[in-house]
């Protein structure tokens, strides 16, 4: 799923600062699974802004929605007849939603949110990177463990000298993590897979991740007529 | 969402979530015992703090409250074991964003007692009732939407009456 | 028509002497002087110099540009390449430019990540990893090809090539066949992090033993001088895949204990810090296996002479 964090509170006052009837419109699928843009969020952030707009004299006119997936056009055109009304949309989806309703609707889309990774549910409260999108994936390689996405310096021959005694990666600025390739030697080792990483990894080709330019996916066969 | 109705402008409003096996029936044996404390305190009991949505928290100051306290039992006495641990969490965290609101987070306050311990719920209701005269009034009156248009007649915020909410002998101060 | 410029460190180690190499910070400023200076300093004492590239991710003044100073200077320099700021365009383009200006070692590295430097917010490009860049050198060295493939036409670049291994970091067991991969790719000599643990060091050379390195590839130890108890402590604590046995520290800061001036005590201090390394380097030259040393006196280069003359090294 797709991992972000709301912004800070005054970020997103400073955001809505110019308007008076904005539409705050979450999201029920990621970010309301981590718990950053679903409709609990939306409504916390509502009563939030309403609180200090109100403190600063300068009422705010919000209303509240979430739709099931901001990602397509299916769920977000029931909602256009609110949204024309509407001075700018704070959304709270990833930036997938910003850009999608900044696509169909002629008016400001603020992002309430800093969407960050790919991740998993490590347990209630804590999301983890776990996938970096190169769209090339060797996870049956490493285990399934992902050194670009888990190892700060993407290392395909790693590990690197850094590694704390205690297994933990030494770049810790986002906390401390443990390292790739440490979890990838022992998992391979669990499935007896070890000669994996004693050959050499050849170097990557970025190409088909984000380097390349913004990508796309066509499925001839899925595309309707007209 | 109601709106609050205040008597007198200086009379400063405070919501009270009180979890129903400690701090509501503490407040009951406040009554009982004929404890006095301000009737600027408004109970509101949940089966347990856990219950509590930080949305009930910014709900209330928008309804009008100028104080809010969550009152559940003594940690490690919680009836559904950590209800009130969470709680607590949800406290801190929006007092931090009161804080940022400039609504400042003194107006929120969580304590812990047990259910014999009336005497001490009374003295919470004072101690929170002066903390926020010293405030003064948030001056928030804010119903869910502000447009005219609506033109929806918002019932009065609850004295007592209705479920779930018990009405509970004071004195007046 | 000049002499070819041959890898000094090369012919040192071929010759099987104990070879001495020390370690050159470069300036955080355009100043040749201060390169010019620590080349005065190391110039009799050691067969091959190390310049550092953006060492800890701070910037400095380039390796590249350091190295060719050094080579003007009659040292052979050790370009230090880590594979955090640069793609492999540049990295192969940084290859061919070093051969060119006289500059016969390189060391492949990682590197240090960015969030450690001076410029946290930057992007770490890591487009290759470490043994990816031996590899291409030796590619571009022995096959005269680029990594894209395509035929370096003309003069190879003859690199040396040399890696680094922590043997200090976990997986321990993993390690030996992490430098037999380096041994695999390209590498043909290694300096290894800094040894304090002599014991866990024979473990490490012992297993290289077993998987037949010691015979394909030079193996140069790290040691660093101490310069206080403090620092000491903070190796042992705070730098992740250092080693720092207790007794060090103890030692250290049993030599500074009673002496109340601070000049003194400092001094006391330092000759203690540059005993420690010596006898680490008289215990390393006993291991079979190991080729030298590689001395990194970080800000205190002004010790190297003195480490490798109480050492009893000397240099060819």
């Amino acid at each position: 799923m797709i991992v972000a964090d709301q912004k800070p509170i005054e970020e997103i006052l400073q955001m809505v600062e110019p308007y008076r009837r904005v539409l705050f419109l979450g999201c029920q699928s990621c970010v309301a699974v981590c718990m950053a843009g679903g409709e609990k969020e939306v409504g916390l952030l509502a009563a939030a802004v309403r609180l200090a707009r109100k403190q600063q004299g300068r009422p705010i006119e919000i209303t509240e929605g979430a739709v099931k997936r901001q990602c397509d056009d299916e769920f977000n055109e029931p909602w256009r007849k609110t949204i024309e009304q509407q001075e700018a949309v704070l959304s709270l989806a990833c930036g997938v939603g910003v850009n999608k309703l900044s696509e169909r609707f002629d008016l400001p889309i603020l992002p309430a949110l800093n969407t960050k990774f790919f991740g998993e549910v490590e347990r209630q409260g804590i999301w983890t990177e776990v996938c970096a999108g190169c769209g090339n994936c060797i996870l049956h390689l490493t285990g399934g463990i992902c050194p670009i996405a888990r190892c700060a310096k993407n290392l395909l021959n790693g590990p690197c000298g850094g590694v704390r005694a205690d297994g933990t990666c030494e770049v810790s600025q986002n906390g401390p993590h443990p390292c790739a390739w440490v979890m990838i030697y022992e998992r391979l080792g669990r499935l007896n897979q070890r000669k994996n990483i004693e050959n050499l990894f050849a170097a990557k080709d970025w190409s088909s991740g984000r380097h390349g330019g913004p990508r796309r996916r066509i499925r001839e066969d899925m595309l309707l007529e007209g | 969402m109601t709106d609050v109705k205040k008597m007198d402008n200086s009379e400063p409003k405070i919501i009270a979530f009180c979890c129903h096996y400690c701090a509501f029936a503490a407040a009951d044996l406040a009554g009982t015992l004929r404890l006095k404390y301000p009737p600027n305190v408004h109970i509101i009991r949940l089966p347990c703090t856990g219950k509590l949505d930080a949305l009930y928290l910014l709900k209330a100051f928008e309804a009008g409250a100028d104080g809010v306290f969550v009152a559940g039992c003594l940690e490690g006495s919680c009836h559904f074991i950590s209800g009130n641990l969470r709680a607590k969490k949800r406290v801190r965290s929006i007092q931090g964003l009161l804080e940022k609101l400039g609504i400042g987070k003194e107006r929120l306050e969580f304590f812990n007692l047990s259910s014999a311990q009336g005497d001490r719920f009374a003295q919470i209701a004072r101690e929170m009732t002066e903390r926020i005269k010293k405030l003064g009034s948030l001056g928030v009156n804010l119903s869910p939407n502000p447009s005219p248009k609506e033109g929806r007649e918002l019932p009065p915020f609850p004295s007592g009456k209705g479920p779930g909410v018990r009405s509970v002998e004071k004195e007046q101060l | 028509m000049a002499p070819a410029i041959e890898s000094n460190l090369k012919r040192a180690l071929k010759s099987k002497k104990f070879v001495v190499t020390a370690e050159c910070g470069p300036p955080k400023s355009a100043d040749r002087k201060v390169i010019e200076e620590k080349a005065r300093l190391f110039k009799d004492w050691v067969d091959a110099a190390n310049v550092t590239d953006n060492q800890t991710a701070v910037t400095r003044m380039s390796s590249l540009a350091a190295c060719g100073i050094l080579v003007s200077l009659g040292l052979d320099p050790v370009f230090q390449l880590t594979c955090r700021d640069r793609n492999r365009i540049a990295l192969q383009s940084d290859i061919l430019g070093a051969y060119a200006l006289g500059i016969r070692n390189v060391l492949c590295l990682t590197g240090d990540h960015q969030s450690f430097g001076n410029h946290p917010q930057a992007k770490g490009v890591f487009d290759l990893d470490s043994v990816h860049l031996i590899e291409t050198v030796r590619q571009m060295r022995d096959q005269g090809r680029f990594l894209s493939g395509d035929e370096l036409v003309g003069e190879r670049p003859a690199m040396f090539i040399g890696a680094v291994e922590n043997p200090f970091a976990p997986p321990y067991e993993f390690r030996a066949l992490r430098l037999k991969k380096k041994v695999e790719a390209g590498a043909e000599f290694i300096q290894t992090q800094i040894v304090y643990n002599i014991s866990r060091f024979q473990e490490f050379i012992a297993r290289a033993g077993d998987l037949g390195l010691l015979e394909r590839v030079y193996i140069l130890a790290g040691v660093s001088p101490i310069k206080t108890p403090g620092a000491a402590k903070y190796m042992r604590d705070n730098v992740p895949g250092l080693d720092v046995p207790n007794a060090i520290v103890s030692r250290m800061e049993a030599a500074g204990k009673g002496i109340e001036d601070k000049k003194a005590r400092a001094e006391a201090w330092r000759q203690e810090g540059i005993k420690i390394c010596v006898e680490l380097i008289q215990q390393l030259r006993e291991i079979k296996g190991v080729a030298g040393v590689h001395i990194m006196a970080i800000e205190w280069e002004e010790a190297v002479p003195e480490i490798v003359q109480k050492a009893g090294l000397k240099i060819q």
